[in-house]
């Protein structure tokens, strides 16, 4: 009798949420815009200088900064100038299903371009290159990948770093005992306080990360390239005039050389909350992917084999 | 939906995305049941002392559920495992976040077993002082003492009594349990995101998790169910339907 009460209530509960699901994010992103006037942009606590938060908590960065541009775009096109902006909060782990469920239109933040990630969502053109290397701290030695050999290693869930790093453990069957971590931050304070010997990570974010610790000389950043990781803005797959109109705007930046002025701000300035200077000057890469936009992905476990 | 994720080979460390499921499950009922037996421990001493009569022992039994009962669990996983270390003595430090096995594991074990326990500790408490006082009396004049009142009157009814509330914290436990993924526990919460974010699945792998869940808990209920009609005291309070 009670686990038939039980049984109807669950039956109940799924069916409800099986109602719910297809409701959401079915029609174009512009239109949902003008519906409800308002732009959801997803931003990061700690992908400095990408998407952060400054010292009053507002999201701050050189992808929100882009972000922004395209909002303006879209108030254009839209012919709504009061648009309103919404910041929401995304991790590694969940910036995917929160833009597929269309809580977010779009995220400017440190997201790889890879080809399985495609399968879920569209990227604008790249706007950084990076890849992945691991922060260490100076006193533990370690060099490269095989002195990883036992030890621990703490990972921010989600994030393509995390594939490339255990790929390479299971090929070189090093025995990493790996933690996951749910932001970037958190990841680091588990090398800082020596819960794990190495985090593997973007290396311009393991710069930016260093740059804003207690003591940056404590830490190195080692390793060669162990994936190549192109950031692009997501945004929904299959919305073509949505991301028409993107591409469009980050390409507009390229060709017009804004693109330098936006870049020298957050990577060659001095950056809140601490004012340090990256001092990253654009990267031959990147260089080449102003002048030839593209938005082509990565395969997610970068130089070993998925 | 398709559920044929499950079967799929998992990205890493061999096997298929049901091996992880299953050992979700394995650290799920380690984290709960390891800690059930602290906060089932802890609690009852703490719950007794709190009816004592001396002072000396109730006012720390009270400090200990009012504190453990009052901070957030999130915030008091955290303190186990990021602050702790760093204020007992380094060398302790150090073991505690290298060389301990399993260092999340064990924090996770002690944090929830120590949280549950005050919870514990009220319903110990309760069940107790719930007993008429004048079956003390009666225990005290046939010449037992203080602690034999306890062993051989009090705590045989009161621990009976309470049955029904401790059922529903030993279900919270398991439930809580999915609080250790924050600090890197592969609990069932832990893999199931882990899963959806391999393989994009959520719905399939989160409808699973959730039936997991219910499954352990109505195991649970009906265990607890089963223990309470076995140490029935036939006509006493709340027995007699």
């Amino acid at each position: 009798m009670k686990t038939t009460r039980i049984l109807t209530g669950l039956a109940a509960g799924a069916a409800l949420i099986a109602l719910a699901m297809p409701a959401t994010a079915q029609e174009g992103t512009l239109k949902k815009i003008k519906d409800t006037g308002v732009v959801k942009i997803g931003n990061r606590d700690a992908s400095i200088p990408f998407s952060y938060l400054d010292d009053k908590q507002r999201p701050i960065g050189y992808g929100v900064d882009i972000c922004l541009k395209i909002v303006d775009a879209i108030k254009a096109e839209l012919k709504m100038p009061k648009l309103k902006v919404e910041f929401v909060p995304v991790t590694s782990q969940t910036r995917i299903p929160i833009l597929a469920g269309g809580n977010i239109d779009i995220e400017c933040g440190s997201t790889t371009n890879s080809v399985e990630r495609q399968k879920q969502v569209a990227f604008a053109p790249t706007y950084f290159m990076t890849g992945t290397k691991i922060i260490v701290k100076k006193s533990s030695k370690i060099k490269g990948y095989d002195d990883l050999k036992g030890k621990t290693v703490v990972f921010t869930a989600g994030t393509t770093n995390e594939r490339a790093m255990k790929a390479y453990n299971d090929e070189k069957k090093l025995g990493i005992n790996f933690i996951p971590s749910k932001d970037h931050a958190e990841s680091f304070l588990a090398v800082e306080t020596g819960r794990a010997a190495a985090f593997p990570m973007d290396d311009i974010l393991l710069y930016s990360l260093r740059a804003s610790a207690k003591k940056p000389a404590d830490y190195e950043v080692v390793g060669e390239f162990l994936s190549d990781d192109p950031y692009g803005i997501m945004m929904r797959k299959d919305d073509p005039a949505f991301k028409k109109l993107v591409d469009k705007t980050v390409i507009g930046l390229y060709k017009s050389g804004q693109i330098n002025k936006i870049y020298a701000k957050w990577f060659q300035s001095k950056i809140p909350p601490k004012n340090i200077n990256l001092g990253f000057p654009m990267s031959a890469a990147l260089k080449e992917l102003v002048k030839n936009p593209n938005d082509k992905g990565v395969e997610a476990c970068g130089k070993m084999k998925c | 939906m398709d559920f044929s994720v499950f079967l799929q080979p998992a990205f890493s460390g061999g096997g298929i995305y049901l091996d992880w499921v299953l050992s979700g499950i394995k650290w799920t009922l380690l984290v709960s049941i390891l800690a059930w037996i602290i906060a089932f421990t802890v609690g009852s001493v703490v719950g007794v002392l709190r009816t004592t009569r001396l002072a000396a022992l109730r006012a720390p039994a009270t400090v200990y559920v009012e504190v453990f009962r009052n901070i957030p669990l999130l915030v008091q996983m955290f303190i186990w495992y990021f602050v702790l270390p760093e204020i007992v003595p380094e060398g302790l430090g150090d073991w505690m976040k290298g060389r301990m096995p399993m260092p999340e594991f064990w924090n996770a074990v002690l944090c929830l077993g120590f949280y549950t326990a005050s919870r514990v500790a009220e319903q110990v408490r309760s069940g107790i002082q719930s007993i008429p006082v004048g079956q003390t009396y009666a225990g005290l004049a046939m010449g037992l003492t203080g602690p034999q009142v306890y062993r051989h009157v009090l705590l045989p009814m009161g621990y009976r009594i309470v049955i029904p509330p401790l059922t529903s914290e030993f279900l919270t436990i398991f439930k809580n349990s999915s609080v250790a993924l924050t600090i890197g526990v592969l609990e069932l919460t832990a893999q199931a995101r882990q899963i959806s974010e391999y393989t994009f699945r959520t719905f399939e792998v989160f409808t699973v998790a959730t039936v997991v869940y219910v499954l352990i808990t109505l195991a649970v209920t009906v265990a607890m169910r089963a223990l309470e009609n076995r140490v029935r005291v036939p006509g006493y309070m709340g027995s007699g339907k």
